[in-house]
């Protein structure tokens, strides 16, 4: 079974679903989110420099946060998951929870995580 | 080919195959990056001799006292020029979409300029690779190589690769570039150039990773 058509015998409906006619954000947008990364590298940056802060309990979070935000903010604004389809979100998100969750066992494994003080 | 006679291939799922295709991609690079993470992490700290990329270390066979390698002002400018990158790559899109469409002002005509913007993002793609030359340089010249200690092979192993990502990226945003400058882009064009920003976004937020596990965290 042939699934290609001709992108001519496409509906407007089903080009912004095929994701390549972006009803998404412009330049407004792109350059606020542009300012927010850069805002967010100059406060991961400058936690870096402080060193009670880096003695801190916070600090690990702290930068974990605004790095997953980051990472975040670019896959929704930049990479147009936040307007594309659902199944581009499983493609990614899907392998990204699986390889996270490895990372985390193999911490674990490692020595680099413990689940609690006791033994 | 020319733009008239581009067509797009679409699956059964109404979504174009290509864009399916790189989606998948960037999900099973998104595996190869954390395994290279992992193992950065895992033998982080794990060093027997330094240097070291967060204190100093002294060699005790000859009293040298090795600085903490890791430079945090240039790599914090290459994070910026990466997500500057980013920002470029946007615009470039935006404008390869909505070639052909009337520029009222200056600030329209510069905002629709899809050569601009791809020679801005190749631009900025080889500021970031000239900062990861000089980085890799240094740490040679300060006594850090692939085959020094657990730390410089796997940082250079997973730094190495993300550059070698970014000059692919690099490589692919010039082709575009030449593309444009020989018959231009347009619309029809706008699948192939989200492609390869989807690409050169994705080699970004890795960085973004990146950063933050191995040079900032100690």
């Amino acid at each position: 079974m042939d699934h290609s058509q001709s992108h001519s015998a496409l509906t407007p409906a089903q080009e912004a679903a095929a994701g390549h006619e972006h009803t998404g954000p412009g330049w407004s947008v792109y350059w606020k989110v542009a300012v927010v990364l850069t805002l967010i590298t100059v406060g991961e940056v400058w936690v870096y420099y402080i060193p009670a802060f880096v003695a801190s309990r916070m600090f690990l979070p702290t930068l974990l946060t605004l790095s997953a935000v980051k990472f975040v903010i670019v896959v929704l604004f930049y990479m147009h998951l936040r307007y594309d389809s659902k199944l581009f979100r499983v493609l990614f998100t899907g392998p990204l929870i699986i390889a996270c969750c490895t990372l985390m066992a193999l911490l674990f494994l490692f020595g680099h995580l413990h689940l609690g003080h006791g033994g | 080919m020319s733009t008239a006679t581009v067509s797009h291939h679409y699956s059964s799922t109404g979504l174009e195959n290509r864009k399916i295709a790189i989606w998948a991609f960037i999900g099973s690079e998104c595996m190869l990056f954390v395994s290279l993470i992992s193992t950065y992490l895992i033998y982080k700290d794990r060093s027997v001799v330094g240097p070291y990329p967060h204190t100093p270390w002294t060699d005790p066979s000859t009293g040298h006292v090795y600085h903490a390698i890791l430079n945090i002002p240039v790599t914090s400018a290459s994070t910026f020029i990466l997500l500057m990158s980013s920002l470029a790559m946007v615009l470039a899109l935006s404008a390869v979409e909505n070639k052909g469409k009337p520029q009222r002002n200056l600030g329209e005509r510069i905002l629709g300029n899809s050569k601009l913007w791809l020679f801005m993002t190749a631009l900025l793609g080889l500021g970031f690779l000239g900062c990861q030359a000089y980085e890799f340089t240094s740490f040679v010249n300060e006594g850090l190589t692939i085959k020094t200690n657990l730390f410089g092979s796997t940082f250079f192993t997973l730094t190495g690769f993300h550059g070698a990502h970014v000059t692919a990226g690099v490589i692919w945003i010039l082709t575009m570039l030449f593309i444009d400058f020989k018959r231009g882009l347009g619309p029809a064009d706008a699948l192939n150039v989200d492609i390869m920003a989807l690409y050169w976004h994705f080699v970004d937020v890795i960085w973004v990773a990146i950063f933050t596990l191995v040079y900032l965290i100690r």
